[in-house]
C-alpha cells in the first residue's frame, strides 16, 4: 500500500495537471470564439464564389471544351489527397478522425489499383501518416508560423495544387478536413475539388441570363483556380474552429477526470490516515490494558 | 421610384462592405471601367487593379482593389476580391511599398503577357493615388 507521503504527492501532481488542462480549456474557448467568428465571416465569400461558378457552369453548353479543372482530365488514375490537420496535439480525436476517414479512402483507392499521392497540411497529419504512407506523401506543409489563418496561406496551397495539376501529376483531387458543427461535434469531411462537382440546378435557368465580359470560358478559367484556393481557405477556417472546439471538449473532459481522480485519491488518503491513527490508538490502549 | 440598389463587397476573411443605398458604382472591369446603375442587366465580370467608386447619398467612397469578380443580379451587386482597402485609410508609405513591389514584379521576365498587363495597370493606378 502506498504510504501517506506518496499519496500526498500524487494528489498534488494530479491537481497541477488539472490546473494546466483547465487553463488550456479556457484558452481554447477564447480561441474557439474567434475561430468560429472567422469561419462565419468567411462563409459569404465561398458561397458567392460557388454560386457564380454554378451559374457559369450551367451556362456552358460546350462540355467538351470546358476547362480541365471543371471537367477533369478524362481519366481517374492518380488521386491526390490533401489532408488538413492541426499543428498542435492535445485536441482529442480531432486529427485521428480525419486520418481515419482519409485512410479508408486510401484503402479504397489502392484496392482499385489507382495511384495515390498525398499532401499533408499541418504537422500532426504528417506524423500520423508517415509510417505507413511515407512513399505516397509528395509534400508536407505546415503553417506553424502564421498566427491566424489567412488567405495567403490557402492561396499557396491552392497554387501548388494547380501547378501540379497543370503538370498532369494527378487526375482527381480530394481534400479532407473537419467540418465544425458545434463544440462537441466535428464531422470529418471529404470533398472533391478537382474535377469540381457541380450539382445540377433544377428548374428555371431562364432568368439567369448573364452578360459576360470577357467570354464565359475565359472567366471560368480564371475563376476555377481561385475557387480552389477559396475552398481550401474555407476548409482551413472550418478546421481551425473544429480544432479549438475539439480541444476545448477534450480539455474539459481531462479536467473533470482529474477532479474525479483527486476525489478518489483524497478518500484513499483520508482512509489510510485514519487507519494509521486507529492502529496507533489500538497499540496504546492494548498496551495500557496489559499493565 | 428610388434609384438605389444594394452592394456587398466580400473578401475571404469577412464581409468588407454592405450598403443598401447605393446610386452608382464604377468598377475597374477587365475591359475598361464600367459604371453600374440600378436595373443594369445581369453581368459577371473581372476586375483589374484599380479603384472602385461607390456613390451613395452619404457621398462618394473610393476603394482600391487588386483583383476580383463582380456579379450584378436583381439589383444586387456582389464584389469578390482578395485584396481591398479604403483609400482614405491608407497612407502614402503603404502605397509606395505596393508600388515598389509591383515594379519589381514587372522586371521579372518570366511572367505572362496577361500578368504583365495587370502589373502595369497596378503601377499606373498606384502612381495616380500617390
Amino acid at each position: 500500500m502506498a504510504t501517506l507521503d506518496d499519496l500526498k504527492k500524487r494528489i498534488a501532481s494530479v491537481k497541477s495537471t488539472q490546473k494546466i488542462t483547465k487553463a488550456m480549456k479556457m484558452v481554447a474557448a477564447a480561441k474557439l470564439r474567434r475561430a468560429q467568428e472567422n469561419a462565419e465571416k468567411g462563409r459569404p465569400y465561398s458561397e458567392k464564389m460557388n454560386n457564380i461558378i454554378l451559374n457559369l457552369s450551367s451556362g456552358i453548353s460546350d462540355k467538351e471544351n470546358a476547362p480541365k479543372l471543371l471537367s477533369g482530365t478524362g481519366e481517374e488514375k492518380i488521386h491526390l489527397c490533401v489532408i488538413l490537420t492541426s499543428d498542435r496535439g492535445l485536441c482529442g480525436g480531432f486529427n485521428t478522425n480525419i486520418i481515419k476517414k482519409a485512410k479508408a479512402y486510401f484503402q479504397k483507392i489502392s484496392d482499385e489499383g489507382k495511384i495515390l499521392k498525398i499532401i499533408t497540411v499541418g504537422s500532426k497529419g504528417y506524423d500520423q501518416l508517415k509510417r505507413v504512407y511515407k512513399d505516397s506523401i509528395v509534400e508536407k506543409i505546415s503553417f506553424k508560423d502564421s498566427k491566424t489563418i489567412n488567405y495567403l496561406d490557402a492561396e499557396k496551397v491552392g497554387n501548388m495544387i494547380i501547378k501540379n495539376f497543370e503538370k498532369k501529376e494527378f487526375d482527381v483531387c480530394t481534400i479532407f478536413y473537419n467540418k465544425f458543427k458545434n463544440v462537441i461535434t466535428q464531422i470529418p469531411q471529404e470533398q472533391q475539388i478537382i474535377p469540381l462537382k457541380t450539382y445540377e440546378v433544377e428548374g428555371n435557368s431562364s432568368d439567369d441570363n448573364y452578360e459576360f465580359e470577357p467570354e464565359e470560358d475565359e472567366i471560368l478559367s480564371i475563376l476555377l483556380p481561385k475557387n480552389i484556393s477559396t475552398q481550401i481557405f474555407k476548409a482551413m477556417l472550418e478546421n481551425s474552429a473544429s480544432e479549438q472546439g475539439s480541444r476545448m471538449s477534450a480539455m474539459d473532459n481531462a479536467t473533470r477526470n482529474a477532479g474525479e481522480m483527486v476525489d478518489k485519491l483524497t478518500i484513499e488518503y483520508n482512509r489510510s490516515r485514519q487507519a494509521a491513527i486507529t492502529k496507533e490508538l489500538i497499540e496504546i490502549i492494548s498496551g495500557a490494558e496489559s499493565l | 421610384m428610388s434609384e438605389e440598389f444594394k452592394i456587398e463587397i466580400v473578401n475571404p476573411e469577412k464581409s468588407f462592405l454592405s450598403k443598401e443605398d447605393v446610386t452608382e458604382v464604377v468598377v475597374p472591369a477587365f475591359e475598361g471601367e464600367m459604371g453600374i446603375l440600378k436595373d443594369h442587366i445581369s453581368i459577371i465580370s473581372f476586375l483589374k487593379p484599380g479603384v472602385i467608386k461607390v456613390f451613395s447619398k452619404s457621398g462618394e467612397e473610393n476603394y482600391y482593389v487588386e483583383d476580383g469578380i463582380v456579379e450584378f443580379k436583381n439589383n444586387n451587386l456582389s464584389v469578390l476580391t482578395s485584396s481591398i482597402f479604403n483609400i482614405k485609410d491608407v497612407d502614402k508609405d503603404k502605397i509606395n511599398e505596393l508600388l515598389k513591389q509591383a515594379e519589381e514584379n514587372s522586371k521579372n521576365n518570366e511572367i505572362t503577357d496577361q500578368n504583365k498587363y495587370l502589373i502595369d495597370q497596378k503601377i499606373d493606378v498606384l502612381k495616380t493615388l500617390n
